[in-house]
Order: structure tokens, then C-alpha cells, then sequence
């Protein structure tokens, strides 16, 4: 675990960017860094700067969440209209995928994979890697003054550990069998029962994006504890990286527990053991052929002990971002600086004792379950603190609604919905009857669809300028913003009330046959039949989501035009304080010039008596005596 | 502008970056093999009463492993030492040591393996269990150095029971219900057995092989910058005692209880 570090000399040369620099070199100064201009491959493909990585992080996890974006509306599709073939697509997918989609019909079994496949890819393969690999290699050591990370070339090997697993979970779609049907949770032993190899590529594939996720948390922690600039103290980094911070503490810790287990299960797949297989398990109406003994509820505990920070780790870097956002659009210091401190690293320890609240219909007993309540009820307290700050903060400020800031005010309130239907979820009694139904669907999508992606969303709106020098186009930000909040909210609002009046989650038909078995049964609006009221909004979330697909589109030509045709802007456009501003645009190999100084904290905004409305943190303090020094002094 | 504190020491902290790298990465090792203890805690409690096995493994060899392992801690420790007060010629006779002793830890733990895998407990069609190694078999019959049971749980105790008899017997196929080696599908203990030590002698084998490179090739960067050399032989150092740690956990668990 030895780190190799700084393969490449630094660019010595302040002004000049290191493309600059190699543009026009054959001369003296190259020679001695015995150091050969990189190519095409070097600096892109194989680079171990972390802004490149960043960018690689970003492009590949954005392309995996608009494919899973794809897998849901076909499922969308099935619950809508069942058994009807798939327009457009159908005949495609018939053709790429053979019988699961026979006759263009997206089959039960395919609808699991899709379903399996698409929380898989949102989470493990979109989600994390955008937030914290992509966002928090670009951000992170800018913002903290630091050259680069701590472990250049295990940065690279995190990103390619990504990229080998993201590719073994892709592939598992085409071989016979289809992609994993168990859900993103994999629960054994149904995942171990299904007739398919597709849970092994799932297995592996998870293997190799924990490894990633390993090397990335330890880079970033490494990078945070060590690298910070000369005066960058604990106290003064901006909140995204505290978020950053406790997000990698989260990956380092609560991964490895799932690798074990993953590693179980690759034993019970491959080696035929018991782990997770009970004893008298019958598959398919025959007992099962296996030594049994195994317990379905250790896997449940080993992946909900990842599974519940893992919701930390999708929407902690986004409210860091948001933080960020805020503060610097509404041009006043963050409301509480100290307090969001607090609350995360106090999330980050709770989020490791409130696992079990995803078990309370287990059978695992009510003693377990009233501790797992309790702790429940007691993480929500630092979360209701942050998403109190950042509103506070609000509270006078002469806000730019720009389109990072929009996104960033939408946050607030989709994720405080979020949060606070998880309460009902959290406490037993009620649980027992939201579990498993649309209820929970509804609830977690709004933490992390609207909640963590419109914080992404805000995130890349506003750190685009200085990865490109040029802004993304407003008018065009503003259409996908006002059109993503919409649909959004049809999409997911809807599925609160579904849940209460008892569909349950994954089923491939809707619920159709279900419902109409109850509900012939005893009349109408029996327990477990679903009016025809439900049963029809299927069909209004279908056009919603097709409709927010759609509205992605805006942002996407969005992105790649403006990186060639946006608005030239400066090096701090935003007129921000923190660090990543003060670096050159795009921030050479290296970064900065010479090693920032840091003299304040991260939000100095409107300080009285400065002349301007920021005061950046590594603006020197001026001599004792000047106004502004005296209007500091707090 | 260079990436600081990769030999010396960042002032504030106290260390340099490839050691909080290697404690963080080994603090993530504690989580994985906390979980694999976890399974091991859970599914030994929930184990049918008297179906848990005692007394399977050597406890001769496991001693031995045990001791393989805590000699090579401690030439490990010289190594570095060595390094620190500029010995070469010392480190290079102390990391010899450690990669003997941890070569030598691995075939112990092959031959432990091989010793299972040739264990066959045998279900006969008259009720009762034939158990033992295999000695030979053909088409028609099956021997093997062991003793026949009545009881299946007789198997799975094997401590309180004083010597167990291993006579030749020879077992015609034709009389065999089924039959079944001692490899990580036979039973929970099993698989945790061979799932844990497993991963354990992965460890040891990365481990090997960092300590070899750096003992071989890597030990060119001595000449040339000797202080990040000895940095290297610390961090490598820690990952092997952390390793060596693991297994002061495995012997008593999966050995002596
Ligand atoms: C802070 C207040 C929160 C509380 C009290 C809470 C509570 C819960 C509970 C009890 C469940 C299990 C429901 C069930 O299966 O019956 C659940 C599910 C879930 N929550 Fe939350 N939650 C909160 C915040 C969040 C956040 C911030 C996220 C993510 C960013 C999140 C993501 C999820 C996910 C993904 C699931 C569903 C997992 C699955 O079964 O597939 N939750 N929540
Ligand atoms: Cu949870």
C-alpha cells in the first residue's frame, strides 16, 4: 500500500498552463525534466491529475444514470400498460436481448432485471461516483490549496476499478440469462436461487466498485488531513469539504461489510456454502441441494450496515455543494457555520447504529427494532439542523437567482419532504404497514432524485466556469430547472399515496393482477385491492417521467455546447471566496501558482467596510488600523 | 506547485501521507474482517445444538502457524529498524527471514487445505456414516483410512471422544447413498473456515509479494533516497503486522473453541 507519488514535475511556470507549456516545447527547460510530453492517452485516459480523473468520474457516472433513466421508463411502461409491447423501443430491445423482450414485450423477469439494474446503476455506478469521486476529485484539493491528491496513481486505479465493474455490470445484460433480478439489495436467498449468472457479474462487478470506492475514501481522507494550504484550518474549510470529508469516513468504513458479505455470496454461488441459505430452503418446489445452516438475515444486516450510510454517502456531498451555492448567492455568510459542522460528523457516527430500520418486518425482534427506532428518531435531528441553517441563511440575503442557485433553493424543500416521510418509516408501528409499498419508493427518490441530483445539478451549473472558463447557457438552464422540478414532483408525489393505499413495490404488472384478484374477492377497496383512482395514475407517472426525460435533454446539448460556445467568464465569475476560485481557469497540472496562503474563513461575504462584497480566503489581512481590519475583527 | 509531505512529516500531524494512507486503509480491513467475525458469531450461535464442530482442525499446525507468523512479526520490526539506523546489509538478512517464514506459513496452510479436501464423510444406505480420507478409489469401491459412525453428531465432536480410530475400509460403491468432501459446501463451519483463512492467505500473499519486491528490485531506491525507502518498509511493515494480527483472531476462533 506503498503510495507512489509525483510522477510529473510541477509546471513551474506560473501563468502558463501545462497544455500551453507543452504546445510549444522542444527546448531546454523539457529536456532536463527527463519527462516526455504526455499524449493523447496519457493525459486523459491514463492521467493521474485529479481534475482529469474528476472529469472522467463525472462523463461515465453521468452516462450510466441516463441509461438507468432509460431502464426506468420502460419499466414505467410495463406497470402502465402491462403485456403491451414497448412503442419504439420494444422492437429494439426484442432484437438486442432476444426472448426476455420477445415481441418487443418487456417480460416479469426482465422487469426485475431492469428494476435490479437500474438501483444498481443510480446508486453504485451513477450516483456515488458523480457526488463524491467526480465532484469531490475535481473540488476538493482547489479548495483546500492542494496540488493534486495525496496518491496520484491511486486515484487513477480507483477510477479504473470503477470502470472495469461498471463494465462487468453492463456486460451482465447480454450474456443467456439476463443482468441480476434480485434488486439492488440482492437479498439472498432469492439472489442466489434465480437461474441466472447475471448475479455473479453483479457480485463481481460490486467487488470491484468497492475496491474503488476503498481507494478513493482513503485518498480523499488522506488528502483533507494532510494537504491542506498553509492557515486552511479545520475551521475554515468551506462545509463541502467537511460533507466530502464524512462521506469518505462513510465509504471507508461501511463498504467493507458488504464486500465480506458480497464475498459470501460468491461463495455460496460458486462454492456451493450455506452462508445466507437456510437449512430446508426449497427452490422451485424442490428442497434445495445444499448443506443449509446459512441465515438470510445476516445478509440483510451486512448490506443494510452499508445501506444506510451509503444514503448519507448520496446526499451529504450534495448538500455540501448546496451549501457552497447558497452562501455564495445570497452573498452573506453561511447561517451557522459551526453547527453543520457538528451535524455531519454527528450524521456520519448515527448513520452507522440506524441500519436495522430497513428490517423491522424481519422477524429479528422488537427489541432490536425499538433501539434501531430510537437511533432513527435521533439521526433526523442533525438533518433537520442542516437543512435549518442553510434555510436560515436565506433569511436576508439579496439572492441571484441564477441557475446553480435555483437548483440549490429546490434542493431544500424536495429534501425536506424526503427526509420527513422517512420518519414514518422509521418508527415500527407505522412501518409495518408502509413497508415495501410505493411509500418507500416515493420517500427515497425524493432524498436522492430531486433532492441529491437537483444538488448535483447545481453542483455542475456552477463549477462548470471553472472547468471550462465559460458559463452554461442561463436561458436554457433555467427551461431544464423549471421543467426537472415539475415533472419530478408528478413522477414521485403520486407514490405516497399509491403506498398508503398498499401497492407494493416491485411488482412488474403494477399490481394490476393483484388488485383485480382482491378486489373481485370482496368488492371494491378491500385491503390489498387498489381503486381504480391508483391504478390510473400509473399512467400520469409514465407521461411525467417521459416528460423528465425529455427535460434532460435541454441540459445535455446544454453541456457539451457550452463548453465551446458558452459565455467567456473569468477566473471567479461567481465571486466566490473560497480557494477553487482563486486558481487559474482551467487550474493548470498543479493547480495554483504558489502555495495560497489562507488568512479567513471559507464565507467572508459583505464584510462591512470591505470594499468588495468577498473577501477571498487567501486575501492577506491588511495592516492594523485600516478599516477593514478593524470591521474583521468581528 | 509538488505534492508536499510524501517523506517528511506534514508539522501538525505528526506524519507523513503514506502513513494515514496505510491506517486508513487498514482501519477498512478491520471492517471487513469485522464482518466476516460477525457472520462467524452469527451463524455459530444460530447452528442446530451439537451440529457445531469441535476439535476438526490441528491444533499442532495451527500453532505453528501461529508461531510462523509472530517470529515474522518480529523480523519484520527488525527490518525497519535495521533500515532506520542504515543498515542495509541487516534489513536485507531480516526481510529474507519474514518471506521464508511467510512462504513457509502458506504451505502449512496448503497442506491443511489438501488434508480436508481428501476428508470424506460417506453416507451409506444402512443408515450409518463412514468418515475418514481417501485412501483410493475405483469404479466400484472406495477406500479410506477412518472409522464407521451411527450417530452423524459423533462427526461433529470429535474432542471429547479420545483418539479416533483410523482403520483401512473398504466400501463398495454400490452401498454408498451419497458422499462428500470437507470443503467449504459440507457445512457453515466449513465455509467459514475456508472463507476466512482464505482470504487471509490472500492477504499474506500481497503481503509476500510487497515485501519481496522491496526486498528484491524495489530495494534499489536504498541508494538513492534511502529515507522514503525506510518510509516504505514501515508502511509495508504495518500492513504485514495488521495481517499477522488477524490471524491472533482466527487461531482461537476457528481452532481452539
Ligand atoms: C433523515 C431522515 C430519514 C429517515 C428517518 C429515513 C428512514 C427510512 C426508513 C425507516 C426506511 C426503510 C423503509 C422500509 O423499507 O420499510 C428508509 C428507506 C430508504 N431511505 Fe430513508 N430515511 C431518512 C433519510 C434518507 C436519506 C437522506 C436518504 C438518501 C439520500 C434515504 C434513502 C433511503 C433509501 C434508498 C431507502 C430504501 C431502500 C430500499 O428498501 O430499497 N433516506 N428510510
Ligand atoms: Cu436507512
Amino acid at each position: 500500500m506503498n503510495s507512489e507519488i509525483q510522477q510529473f514535475p510541477p509546471s513551474r511556470h506560473s501563468t502558463v498552463s501545462h497544455e500551453q507549456e507543452h504546445g510549444h516545447s522542444e527546448d531546454a527547460h523539457h529536456q532536463e525534466n527527463a519527462h516526455h510530453e504526455p499524449n493523447f492517452w496519457q493525459k486523459y485516459i491514463f492521467s493521474s491529475d485529479h481534475k482529469i480523473i474528476g472529469l472522467q468520474y463525472g462523463i461515465t457516472s453521468l452516462a450510466f444514470m441516463w441509461l438507468a433513466l432509460m431502464l426506468m421508463l420502460l419499466m414505467r411502461w410495463q406497470i402502465a400498460h402491462p403485456g403491451k409491447p414497448v412503442p419504439i423501443f420494444g422492437p429494439v430491445l426484442a432484437s438486442i436481448l432476444g426472448q426476455p423482450a420477445a415481441g418487443g414485450v418487456i417480460s416479469p423477469d426482465l422487469y426485475n432485471s431492469f428494476g435490479a439494474m437500474h438501483g444498481t446503476m443510480m446508486i453504485f455506478l451513477g450516483i456515488v461516483p458523480l457526488a463524491f469521486a467526480a465532484f469531490g476529485n475535481y473540488v476538493v484539493p482547489l479548495m483546500i490549496g492542494a496540488p493534486d491528491m495525496a496518491f496520484p496513481r491511486v486515484n487513477m486505479a480507483s477510477y479504473q476499478a470503477y470502470f472495469l465493474g461498471s463494465l462487468v455490470m453492463f456486460v451482465s445484460f447480454f450474456i443467456p440469462g439476463g443482468a441480476a433480478q434480485a434488486g439492488w439489495t440482492s437479498y439472498s436467498p432469492l439472489a442466489t436461487s434465480i437461474p441466472t449468472h447475471g448475479q455473479l457479474f453483479w457480485i463481481i462487478g460490486m467487488v470491484l466498485l468497492i475496491t474503488s470506492s476503498l481507494l478513493g475514501a482513503v485518498n480523499f481522507i488522506a488528502t483533507i488531513i494532510q494537504l491542506r494550504a498553509p492557515g486552511m484550518t479545520w475551521m475554515r474549510l468551506p462545509f463541502f469539504v467537511w460533507a466530502q470529508f464524512v462521506t469518505a469516513f462513510l465509504l471507508l468504513l461501511a463498504f467493507p461489510p458488504l464486500e465480506a458479505a458480497s464475498l459470501m455470496q460468491l461463495m455460496d454461488n460458486v462454492a456451493h456454502t450455506s452462508f445466507f441459505l437456510p437449512t430446508g430452503l426449497a427452490v422451485g418446489g424442490n428442497l434445495a441441494h445444499i448443506s443449509g445452516g446459512g441465515s438470510p438475515l445476516l445478509w440483510q444486516h451486512l448490506f443494510w450496515f452499508l445501506g444506510h450510510p451509503e444514503v448519507y454517502v448520496l446526499i451529504l456531498p450534495a448538500m455540501g455543494a448546496v451549501c457552497e451555492i447558497i452562501a455564495n448567492n445570497t452573498r452573506k455568510p453561511i447561517w451557522g457555520y459551526k453547527s453543520l459542522v457538528y451535524s455531519v460528523l454527528t450524521i456520519g457516527f448515527l448513520s452507522f447504529i440506524v441500519w436495522a430500520h430497513h428490517m423491522y418486518m424481519t422477524g429479528m425482534g422488537t427489541k432490536i427494532s425499538t433501539f434501531f427506532q430510537a437511533t432513527t428518531m435521533i439521526i433526523s435531528i442533525p438533518s433537520v439542523i442542516i437543512l435549518t441553517c442553510l434555510f436560515i441563511s436565506l433569511w436576508g440575503g439579496s439572492i441571484r437567482f441564477n441557475t446553480p442557485m435555483l437548483f440549490a433553493l429546490a434542493f431544500l424543500p424536495m429534501f425536506g419532504i424526503g427526509g420527513l416521510t422517512g420518519l414514518p418509516l422509521g418508527f415500527n408501528l407505522s412501518d409495518v404497514h408502509l413497508h415495501d409499498t410505493y411509500y418507500v419508493i416515493a420517500h427515497f427518490h425524493y432524498v436522492v432524485a430531486p433532492g441529491t441530483i437537483f444538488g448535483l445539478f447545481a453542483g455542475l451549473y456552477y463549477w462548470f466556469p471553472k472547468i471550462t472558463g465559460r458559463k452554461m447557457n442561463e436561458f436554457w438552464g433555467r427551461v431544464h430547472f423549471v421543467c426537472s422540478l415539475i415533472f419530478m414532483n408528478i413522477v414521485f408525489m403520486p407514490m405516497f399515496a399509491q403506498g398508503m393505499a398498499g401497492m407494493l413495490r416491485r411488482m412488474s404488472d403494477g399490481g394490476a393482477n393483484y388488485s383485480a384478484a382482491m378486489n373481485s374477492r370482496a368488492g371494491a377497496d378491500v385491503v390489498g385491492g387498489l381503486s381504480d383512482n391508483m391504478m390510473s395514475l400509473h399512467v400520469w407517472i409514465l407521461w411525467a417521467a417521459i416528460a423528465l426525460g425529455i427535460a434532460q435533454i435541454p441540459f445535455i446539448i446544454n453541456l457539451f455546447w457550452s463548453i465551446k460556445h458558452g459565455e467567456k467568464v473569468g477566473d471567479n465569475p461567481w465571486q466566490a471566496t473560497t480557494l477553487e476560485w482563486q486558481a487559474p481557469t482551467p487550474p493548470p497540472h498543479g493547480n495554483f501558482e504558489h502555495v495560497p496562503h489562507v488568512y479567513r474563513g471559507p464565507y467572508e461575504y459583505s464584510v462591512p467596510g470591505h470594499d468588495t462584497d468577498f473577501t477571498p480566503q487567501n486575501e492577506p489581512e491588511r495592516p492594523v488600523g485600516s478599516k477593514v481590519s478593524l470591521a474583521t475583527a468581528h | 506547485m509538488e505534492i508536499p509531505y510524501t517523506v517528511k512529516p506534514r508539522p501538525d500531524t505528526g506524519i507523513y501521507n503514506a502513513k494515514v494512507g496505510i491506517w486508513l486503509f487498514l482501519a477498512s480491513e478491520v471492517m471487513l474482517f469485522g464482518g466476516l467475525f460477525s457472520a462467524y458469531v452469527l451463524l455459530r450461535v444460530g447452528a442446530d445444538e451439537g451440529y457445531w464442530p469441535h476439535g476438526w482442525l490441528d491444533v499442532r499446525l495451527g500453532t505453528l502457524n501461529t508461531v510462523l507468523l509472530a517470529l515474522s512479526a518480529i523480523t519484520t520490526l527488525l527490518a525497519w529498524v535495521a533500515c532506520k539506523v542504515g543498515q542495509f546489509g541487516r534489513f536485507k538478512f531480516f526481510h529474507a527471514c519474514t518471506i521464508v517464514l511467510a512462504l513457509t506459513f502458506l504451505g502449512v496452510k496448503m497442506y491443511e487445505y489438501h488434508d480436508k479436501w481428501i476428508h470424506y464423510e460417506i453416507k451409506l444406505k444402512d443408515g450409518r456414516f463412514a468418515d475418514g480420507h481417501m485412501i483410493a478409489s475405483d469404479d466400484t469401491s472406495v477406500t479410506i483410512e477412518g472409522r464407521y459412525v451411527t450417530d452423524e453428531k459423533a462427526l461433529y465432536d470429535l474432542r471429547s471422544q479420545g483418539p479416533i480410530p483410523r482403520d483401512e475400509i473398504k466400501i463398495s460403491r454400490s452401498d454408498i447413498l451419497s458422499m462428500e468432501n470437507y470443503g467449504p459446501w459440507h457445512n457453515t463451519f466449513l465455509a467459514l473456515y475456508f472463507t476466512l483463512t482464505g482470504l487471509h492467505a490472500l492477504h499474506i500473499l500481497g503481503g509476500t509479494l510487497v515485501i519481496g519486491y522491496l526486498w528484491g528490485p524495489g530495494s534499489r531506491m536504498w541508494k538513492k533516497d534511502p529515507e522514503r525507502f525506510t518510509n516504505r518498509i514501515e508502511v509495508s511493515g504495518l500492513f504485514w503486522h495488521f495481517v499477522d494480527l488477524v490471524w491472533i483472531f482466527l487461531f482461537p476462533v476457528l481452532y481452539l473453541t
